[in-house]
């Protein structure tokens, strides 16, 4: 992606609708933050009123509540169960359709056009979890095309976090919580006295063209320090920290520990936390037939470490006890990710520590272990 | 050159029909369902009653009686393939309730002349009975899955019912978690996926109508029910429905 091209601009909060006309304008499906069902979830946007105005979240493990703001913010909360990976990577997808005929069968690949998704209110671990799930899907030796198509088009809005989680640790993971790559425009939202405003940042070119249709004035000093006043003050804000220092050894070294019989104790095998986790990619396939056995469909589905299917080959599981699927999970996050794809597979977000029912805690099973080695 | 449709047989034990009726209530399939198998014996359908031998036997229901007893070895006989559908033929189903108290009891309290009543003392699966080819899940089983288990059968391929937790399924619609973010106890995390999430889809928990999934910890999802509020009696009860008999272990573990 280009350099940033223009100088930071304002949009007033009672313009911001204009923000969402010019994407639909474009043909954009703009997706966004809505209250739904007592959490912010990522949904389709048609205008202002469907952002969570006024609204924040308490998170804890296992724990998620919204609350009412004192201020009348757009993006006043941290990260939800949804992630923008059910747009980019979504949970169900048809890979092809094949009919019976006279030589055999005859395969149809899928020709839906892609979606062209412009999203509002990324956040910065969220600009990291795809920038890594474009290394999973783009980067390796065989292309998602369903991602690809997706990605590519994608218009990416972020937006600087005005306030942290009870479960977020992007500053110990490094992702944030400023956005400094991979989005088309950089929100920052502030309010200050009777002001309500966005200070917005152009990443790419036509991230620039749309703050120039926007007619959006240059920002001031006064306001670009406020924004940067805001996303510091959120850095301070940590519900949660970890940390990382040589963490793919302690983990690899510590492949044997009781920490893994304790938390296996507690671990449902639920595989919640693998689901809202925005970088885990895993799928399966399912072939159905039509009875008259004329018709047949694969299906790709996510999947998840912790089902016994997951790791199933011949004979049996390899994973069999929760010990070693919950190991499984952590480690891959945390240490053989680096190995594999040479980045950590966790930002900090939290949400598998706010949606794991029990309220397992990846900072606080890092934690153990490490402290455990201090001990000896 | 046509070939022979294969013969199919629904049967019913103790048990409520609604696990049938989910075959009825196939309706835009229940044509195709026609077309591809010879519904040859389906009392509940049809009065046409095929003799056997059947190429696939679907069996509702649980055994209670001496006379069910026998009656299901006859059924085996005559099935190619034998599919449990539902709580009650794959679990015991509620009646299984009779199998943590007296059930001579009851009938004393409840029957004018309990002489009459020819019961058993305990309502089982049908798999402890004979050999079950497959087990479909749920109270009542999903139609779709029943549709699969079919359709699976008759290409010889095997069926997409995975046995996770529900909350993968409550993940993929996209669903809030009740009890992360109502506080809303839910044993979707103990229970075996077929439903689709039904329950918390609206905005209830998952009252564990498939029974257990494949490794459930109900330890630790007891100690998250009660910190919600639950007493250990209301956990006890929680399994103490559909698949009581296949939740024992853990009502036993959460006395009075
Ligand atoms: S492992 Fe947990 S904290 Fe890390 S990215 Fe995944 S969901 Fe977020
Ligand atoms: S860590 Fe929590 S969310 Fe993940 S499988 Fe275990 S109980 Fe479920
Ligand atoms: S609502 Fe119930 S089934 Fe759904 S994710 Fe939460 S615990 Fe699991
Ligand atoms: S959510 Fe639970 S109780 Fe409800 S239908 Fe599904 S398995 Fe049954």
């Amino acid at each position: 992606m280009s350099v940033p091209t223009d100088q930071p601009a304002i949009i007033e909060r009672q313009h911001f609708q204009r923000l969402i006309d010019a994407l639909i304008r474009k043909g954009y499906r703009v997706i966004g933050p809505v209250v739904r069902d007592g959490a912010i979830v990522y949904d389709e946007l048609a205008a202002l009123d469907d952002l969570p105005q006024g609204w924040t979240d308490e998170q804890d493990g296992g724990v998620y509540r919204l609350k009412r703001r004192a201020d009348d913010a757009l993006f006043g909360y941290a990260v939800g169960p949804h992630s923008w990976k059910k747009f980019l990577h979504p949970p169900h997808l048809r890979l092809w359709q094949a009919r019976r005929n006279a030589d055999g069968a005859e395969f149809t690949a899928e020709t839906e056009p892609p979606p062209r998704f412009a999203f509002i209110g990324v956040r910065s671990c969220e600009l990291h979890a795809i920038a890594i799930q474009d290394k999973v899907f783009l980067q390796g030796s065989y292309v998602d095309p369903t991602y690809q198509a997706r990605r590519e088009q994608a218009f990416i809005v972020a937006v600087n976090c005005g306030q942290a989680g009870g479960t977020c640790f992007c500053v110990s993971m490094n992702t944030g919580p400023q956005a400094t790559f991979g989005f088309d425009l950089a929100l920052t939202e502030v309010i200050e006295g009777d002001r309500h405003y966005f200070v917005a940042e152009a990443g790419t070119d036509r991230g620039a063209e749309l703050l120039r249709e926007l007619s959006a004035r240059q920002a001031g000093d006064e306001e670009r320090r406020q924004a940067a006043q805001t996303v510091a003050r959120t850095a301070q804000q940590m519900g949660r920290t970890m940390d990382t220092h040589d963490i793919k050894a302690l983990l690899y070294r510590n492949h044997e520990h009781p920490r893994w019989d304790d938390v296996a104790n507690r671990c449902l095998t639920c595989a919640n936390c693998t689901m809202v986790c925005p970088t885990c990619f895993c799928t399966t396939v399912e072939d159905t037939t039509n009875l008259t056995g004329e018709h047949a469909e694969r299906w790709r589905r996510w999947d998840s470490c912790f089902t016994l299917d997951f790791s199933y080959i011949h004979g049996g599981s390899v994973r069999v006890s929760t010990k070693a699927r919950y190991r499984q999970w952590m480690t891959h996050k945390l240490a053989s990710w680096i190995d594999q794809f040479g980045t950590s597979g966790c930002v900090g977000c939290g949400r598998c520590i706010t949606w794991c029912p029990v309220g397992i805690d990846i900072t606080e099973e890092v934690r153990a272990i490490r402290e455990s080695e201090a001990e000896q | 050159m046509a070939k022979r449709k294969p013969k199919l047989a629904v049967w019913k034990f103790a048990s409520c029909d609604g696990c049938q009726l989910s075959l009825l209530d196939c309706e835009d399939e229940l044509l195709a369902v026609a077309g591809a198998v010879d519904i040859a014996y389906f009392p509940e359908a049809s009065s046409r009653m095929v003799k056997g031998p059947y190429d696939l036997s679907l069996v509702e229901g649980s055994i209670t009686t001496p006379h069910d007893a026998e009656r299901i070895q006859q059924v085996r006989q005559s099935s190619k393939h034998l599919v449990t559908i539902g709580a009650c033929a794959t679990a015991g189903g509620i009646q299984a309730l009779r199998n943590f108290s007296d059930v001579k009891e009851f009938a004393r309290i409840v029957y004018a002349r309990p002489e009459y009543i020819s019961t058993l003392a305990r309502s089982t699966p049908i798999a402890e009975h004979v050999r079950v080819d497959f087990e479909l899940r749920g109270c009542p089983i999903n139609k779709h899955q029943l549709l699969e288990v079919i359709n699976a059968l008759l290409h010889g391929r095997k069926p997409n019912t995975p046995a996770h937790s529900v909350c993968v399924e409550c993940k993929l619609r996209g669903n809030v978690c009740l009890m992360v973010a109502h506080g809303t106890p839910c044993l979707g995390p103990v229970t075996h996926a077929g439903c689709g999430a039904l329950c918390p889809t609206y905005d209830r928990g998952c009252y564990g109508c498939f029974g257990p999934m494949e490794t459930p910890n109900t330890g630790a999802l007891n100690q998250q029910l009660v910190q919600l509020g639950m007493t250990p009696p209301e956990v006890m009860r929680v399994y103490r429905s559909f698949n009581a008999e296949a939740f024992r272990k853990e009502s036993e573990s959460h006395g009075e």
